[in-house]
C-alpha cells in the first residue's frame, strides 16, 4: 500500500512539471506569434487553422485548446441524413451574451475547420450557410462568448460523398 | 472580377437579415479530373459584410465551404432603403464587392 501512495505521489509530480512545461512552451511559442504576426493578425486568413487535419491540431490554432461542452449555450441545426454531401447546411445559432466567434468544422474531411465567422457588437449568434461533407462525419460548432469557448457537435449520415465523387 | 452575387437584405422589428449567394468554384484542390490530374485549389478565403460603412460580418472560408456559398446572418439596426455590400477574396487574390438596399 505504501508503495502505491509514493507511486501516485510520483505520478502526479511528474504530470504536474509536465503542465507546467507544457504550459511555458505554448505560452513562448504563442509569443512569438503574436510578435511576429500582431499587424495583420485579425486580418489574415488562418492558415494554419484552415490546413488542420484532426479537431485538436484545429482548436490549438484557434486558441481554442479545451473548449466546454454545451449543447444548451449552442443550438447547432444540420440534417440527420444527407443525400448529397456537397452542399450540407448548417445553422449555428447562441444566445449566450457577448458572442464574438462563431467556427464550424466538419471531423472527418481532409481539413477540418470549414469555417470561421468573426461577429462583432450588434450582429446576432447566428449563422447559416453550407458545407461539403466527404463521408458521415460529424459537424461541430465552436462559439467563443466573451472570451470563453463552448462546442457542441452532431452527426450527419452522408448517403453520397461531396468531394466530386 | 467572379460573377455578381445575389444579396438580400429585409429588415424587422429593427433586426437586419442579411442573405447572400456567393457565384464561386470553391474547389478543395483533392478532386481530380478523368484523366487523373488535381484540379488546383480555388476557393475564396475572406468574406466581408458592410453596411453604411461598418463591418457588420467578417468570415473566413475554408475548402469544406460549399460551391456557390451561401451565408444568412443577423445584425442589429439597419433600415429601408440603406445600402449593405458584401465583399470577397479568394486564394488566388480575386475579389468581388457587390451591394444591395435594405427592403422594408
Amino acid at each position: 500500500m505504501t508503495n502505491r501512495a509514493e507511486l501516485e505521489t510520483i505520478n502526479m509530480e511528474r504530470r504536474n512539471a509536465l503542465k507546467t512545461g507544457g504550459g511555458l512552451g505554448l505560452l513562448t511559442m504563442f509569443g512569438l506569434f503574436g510578435l511576429l504576426h500582431s499587424r495583420a493578425a485579425l486580418a489574415e486568413w488562418n492558415k494554419t487553422a484552415f490546413s488542420s487535419k484532426s479537431m485538436d491540431e484545429a482548436l490549438t490554432a484557434l486558441n481554442a485548446a479545451s473548449p466546454e461542452n454545451s449543447a444548451d449555450a449552442i443550438k447547432l441545426t444540420v440534417p440527420e441524413i444527407a443525400e448529397n454531401g456537397s452542399v450540407v447546411p448548417v445553422t449555428v445559432v447562441c444566445n449566450l451574451p457577448k458572442v464574438e466567434q462563431i467556427s464550424i468544422f466538419v471531423d472527418k474531411n481532409p481539413n477540418v475547420l470549414a469555417a470561421t465567422f468573426t461577429i462583432p457588437q450588434g450582429t446576432e449568434g447566428l449563422v447559416t450557410t453550407r458545407v461539403k461533407m466527404g463521408q458521415t462525419a460529424n459537424v461541430v460548432a465552436l462559439v467563443k462568448a466573451d472570451g470563453k469557448f463552448y462546442r457542441t457537435a452532431r452527426e450527419v449520415k452522408v448517403t453520397a460523398g461531396g468531394c466530386g465523387g | 472580377m467572379g460573377n455578381p452575387m445575389k444579396i438580400r437584405a429585409s429588415v424587422k422589428d429593427g433586426v437586419t437579415e442579411v442573405k447572400v449567394l456567393m457565384q464561386h468554384e470553391m474547389e478543395t484542390g483533392l478532386r481530380k479530373e478523368a484523366d487523373g490530374t488535381l484540379v488546383p485549389a480555388w476557393f475564396i478565403t475572406e468574406v466581408k459584410v458592410q453596411h453604411q460603412g461598418r463591418t457588420v460580418l467578417e468570415a473566413q472560408f475554408g475548402q469544406s465551404i460549399s460551391k456557390n456559398p451561401y451565408l444568412l446572418f443577423h445584425f442589429k439596426g439597419g433600415a429601408a432603403g440603406e445600402k449593405v455590400a458584401v465583399t470577397w477574396v479568394d486564394n488566388k487574390g480575386d475579389t468581388r464587392t457587390d451591394e444591395a438596399t435594405i427592403a422594408a
